[in-house]
């Protein structure tokens, strides 16, 4: 039964989130901008709330709830992927940057709930993960990271750099990527669950950036740091025809989140120009002639679309992950989309609401610094577009590169 | 009142289940060698030059208009197709495929869909989908989005025959919904007749930034009852040989109505009006002429003339979808088989990320027309939602029909493969008014 529209059983979460978001995200969001790398103490006691969220298990939402779930016999499926989608679009209207320092919602949060045992994930369970996989000399190439994993007895001894660590400084958990081979490519990566006081594990600094300045950025360090041979995810066997399987359905998983981050930004860009536009004197009405409106409007209405279906390609990676259906090609459709549409929207919006747009009396031009993030990380667009190319035209790696 | 009886070949689309269009596609494919020779007997040979149009007798005795339900509000997020959802798209697929994608450079060239082809489309039951049952047709529940998915499949066969086939739809999902009994006795009957009439709505005129709220065909009010209207409407698909035209005009005292206007009307003339593609559709210049409209003529109200042109473009959406897979679903296959360069081009990024973009962007012009649709099913308010799809379809469907050229190179440019006919009838997404709705 096609029906693409906000399941009513998410409405009173969706309603949680906006709370949040109006409440607590905007009041702060220009304060941390300002103040970056300042902890955001209003977000502690958010934790509770979100903690809650995931009670629920896989009906929770949450970055732990994520997951591709078995598909159901009893008709269509909305959940954990869908609440958190949508959550994450009212959070992220509030501040994505506030959003990604949101305790406890880290990606490595994600990627040990999707690749984790059960022993570790009882283990790990309320753990704050962040995800370190990005190094100096490797982003989008990520079988090419050189952080080496080397066995000893019961033990892994780690070395290495990483850059680009969202909640790097925050967080007590950091899920690694490291090689235990670095001469077996892809299949030899694995991660590793490090704890943040582990000795050997040093943040180097912390990042001053365009946008999402009240999340933290680090640069950690790690030199003969030594985790228990159970902080490896997942299988330690080296197969080289499986290779990167595990780590990147992490990817599937959490790429229609970051597009729902870009929805909720943008979103929160065209409901501010709109005030702003009528302000101006600029109406905006549906039904009217469709060449004789003015610019402004004609420009707002092409952004609405662009976002509009952005989000409907969010909806669906995250309804396909909930009921079971592998969603690979649809989650990076959604991220590129997404992504493009996020820094388009808020640029144009600050564009067409002039001195406004670009000034910090407003945050319009805060969230068009902050949007340029979500077509970078977790895949930047051309990552997707290659995602995407290879699965239409049945492409290996090797053949399109 | 009694039921009206219906032959096999009259049942409806998606209850087509009920023999899985085995038997009708083996036919149609048997039917197959006829074809050339049926072309000759084909539309307009049946009918008199000038004098298209024929009567219509009432055929039924309605106390009420024959109403369709509304689908109820569903409160999950859901994009599965229905069991008949998806008989009724792999049947119609299959009718494209077979019958009406190797009609397509004959039918550009007739300007006109073969009779063999409209053949096929009344046996799988096209007209029929928007007639209730209880004048012969085969609907019970309103749905814009069965016509869309089946607008979509008939596209990706061929856009301009889809657009011709759909036209008389159109007019009897408006008859439905807005006709009053008298109107829907003495017309909506003989949609689900074994010789459904030729239709369309006529909306567009020969004007640029044409407003379809602010027709210039004006009809002036007469002393005697009734008004005199005349003016221009452009582009309509099967005009000049219609049977049965809905025209929107802006009735003095009233504002603009759909009106009812019969083929064979006096002071209503036609002609052939080829344009850039979609010239299987058979595209005609109406002119209306003095022609009197009497009161009993007007189709519903004016909420029912702005919902004309909000399900008039998701129309245009649907088939623009349509075309649009049909064109990656061409071009993927030859990107992978051309060789430039010691590989396949598709091996490169300029190629390959072009085709990665036409799929994004096809899914989101589907998702957004199905949004549309679906609130316009559930009886949801579809304004903003049929706006967006609208805009988003007509540039992006452009879009993918310029790449869909650009793709094939050379190639795309010469008549030896249908993309430069994709691109000629993607155009019309973005300035297309009535001729089909959902």
């Amino acid at each position: 039964m096609i029906s693409p529209e906000e399941p009513k059983k998410f409405k009173l979460l969706v309603h949680q989130a906006q709370q949040v978001a109006a409440e607590i995200f905007r009041p702060n969001s220009r304060k941390y901008d300002r103040a970056e790398h300042e902890y955001p103490k209003e977000l502690d006691f958010l934790s509770a709330l979100m903690d809650g969220m995931n009670a629920g298990g896989s009906r929770g939402a949450g970055a732990a709830g994520l997951s591709r779930s078995v598909p159901s016999t009893q008709g269509t499926v909305n959940g954990a992927n869908m609440s958190t989608v949508l959550g994450l679009i009212e959070l992220c209207w509030g501040d994505v940057g506030l959003a990604l320092s949101l305790p406890r919602q880290g990606l490595g949060n994600s990627a040990i709930a999707a690749v984790a045992n059960e022993e570790q994930k009882k283990r790990l369970a309320g753990c704050w993960a962040a995800m370190a996989i990005t190094e100096p000399g490797c982003g989008s190439d990520s079988a090419a990271i050189r952080t080496t994993a080397r066995r000893e007895g019961d033990e892994y001894v780690l070395n290495g750099e990483k850059i680009f660590v969202t909640a790097g400084q925050r967080c007590d958990q950091v899920v690694v990527w490291a090689s235990l081979d670095l001469r077996k490519g892809r299949a030899a990566i694995k991660s590793f669950v490090v704890a943040k006081d582990n000795p050997g594990l040093k943040v180097l600094r912390l990042e001053h950036k365009l946008g999402i300045r009240s999340s933290d950025t680090a640069t950690l360090l790690l030199e003969n740091c030594r985790v228990p041979a159970e902080a490896l995810l997942g299988s330690p066997k080296i197969d080289t025809k499986q290779g990167f399987g595990g780590a990147m359905q992490t990817f599937d998983n959490t790429r229609p989140v970051v597009a729902a981050m870009g929805v909720g930004v943008a979103r929160a860009a065209l409901e501010r120009a709109r005030d702003l536009l009528e302000d101006a004197g600029m109406a905006l009405d549906y039904a009217a002639d469709r060449w004789r409106i003015p610019a402004a409007v004609a420009t707002y209405y092409e952004l609405e679309s662009e976002w509009e279906a952005a989000r409907l390609l969010t909806l669906r990676a995250a309804w396909m992950a909930d009921n079971g259906q592998p969603n690979s090609l649809q989650a990076s459709m959604a991220k590129a989309k997404a992504g493009r549409m996020a820094t388009q929207v808020t640029l144009q919006c600050a564009e067409l609401c002039g001195a406004l747009g670009y000034s910090e009396d407003e945050l319009l031009e805060k969230w068009a610094r902050d949007a340029k993030i979500l077509d970078i990380f977790e895949g930047t667009q051309q990552i997707q577009l290659l995602i995407v190319a290879r699965r239409l035209l049945g492409k290996s790696s090797a053949e399109l590169k | 009142m009694p039921k009206r009886q219906r032959d096999l070949q009259g049942v409806g689309l998606a209850w087509l289940n009920r023999f899985a269009g085995s038997k009708t596609l083996e036919r149609l494919k048997l039917d197959k060698p006829a074809e050339q020779a049926l072309y000759q007997a084909s539309r307009t040979g049946f009918k008199v030059a000038g004098m298209a149009g024929r009567p219509f007798k009432v055929v039924k005795d309605l106390l009420s208009p024959a109403r369709l339900d509304e689908a109820r509000r569903y409160e999950l997020f859901d994009l599965s197709l229905t069991d008949d959802q998806t008989m009724l798209v792999e049947s119609v697929r299959r009718f494209a495929q077979e019958l009406i994608r190797p009609a397509s450079a004959d039918a550009e060239t007739h300007m006109e869909v073969s009779e063999a082809v409209w053949k096929g489309g009344f046996e799988l039951g096209l007209a029929l989908m928007a007639v209730p049952e209880i004048l012969g047709g085969a609907a019970t529940q309103r749905s814009p989005l069965n016509t869309a998915l089946t607008a979509e499949a008939l596209a990706w066969g061929d856009m301009g025959q889809a657009v011709a086939l759909l036209a008389p739809v159109g007019v009897a999902s408006a008859l439905t919904a807005w006709g009053n009994s008298a109107q829907q006795m003495q017309y909506l009957a003989s949609f689900a007749s074994d010789n459904p009439p030729d239709a369309a709505l006529a909306l567009l005129e020969p004007q640029a930034l044409f407003d379809p709220a602010r027709p210039a065909c004006r009809g002036a009010k007469q002393e005697a009852g009734g008004w005199r209207v005349s003016g221009e409407k452009s582009l309509v698909p099967l005009g000049y040989f219609a049977d049965l035209l809905l025209v929107g005009v802006d009735l003095e005292g009233l504002g603009p109505r759909l009106v009812i206007v019969q083929g064979n009307a006096p002071g209503l003339k036609t002609e052939r009006e080829p344009a850039m593609g979609l010239r299987a559709a058979s595209l005609s210049r109406v002119k209306l002429d003095e022609l009197v409209i009497e009161e009993t003529a007007i189709l519903g109200d004016a909420a029912a003339y702005s919902h004309a042109i909000a399900l008039s473009r998701l129309a245009w959406c649907a088939v623009a979808v349509g075309t649009a897979a049909a064109v990656l679903d061409y071009v993927i296959p030859y990107v992978n088989d051309r060789q430039a360069f010691g590989e396949p081009v598709s091996h490169r990024q300029g190629v390959a990320f072009t085709v990665a973009n036409m799929g994004i962007e096809l899914d989101a012009m589907r998702l957004m027309l199905w949004r549309a649709a679906a609130r316009a099913e559930q009886g949801q308010s579809f304004q903003r939602e049929a706006m967006l799809a609208q805009r988003y379809c007509a540039s992006k469907a452009m879009q993918i029909g310029s790449d869909g050229v650009q793709m094939l190179g050379g190639h795309g440019f010469i008549k030896e493969h249908p993309a430069e006919r994709w691109y000629r009838d993607l155009r019309a997404v973005g300035l297309m008014d009535g001729g089909i709705m959902l």
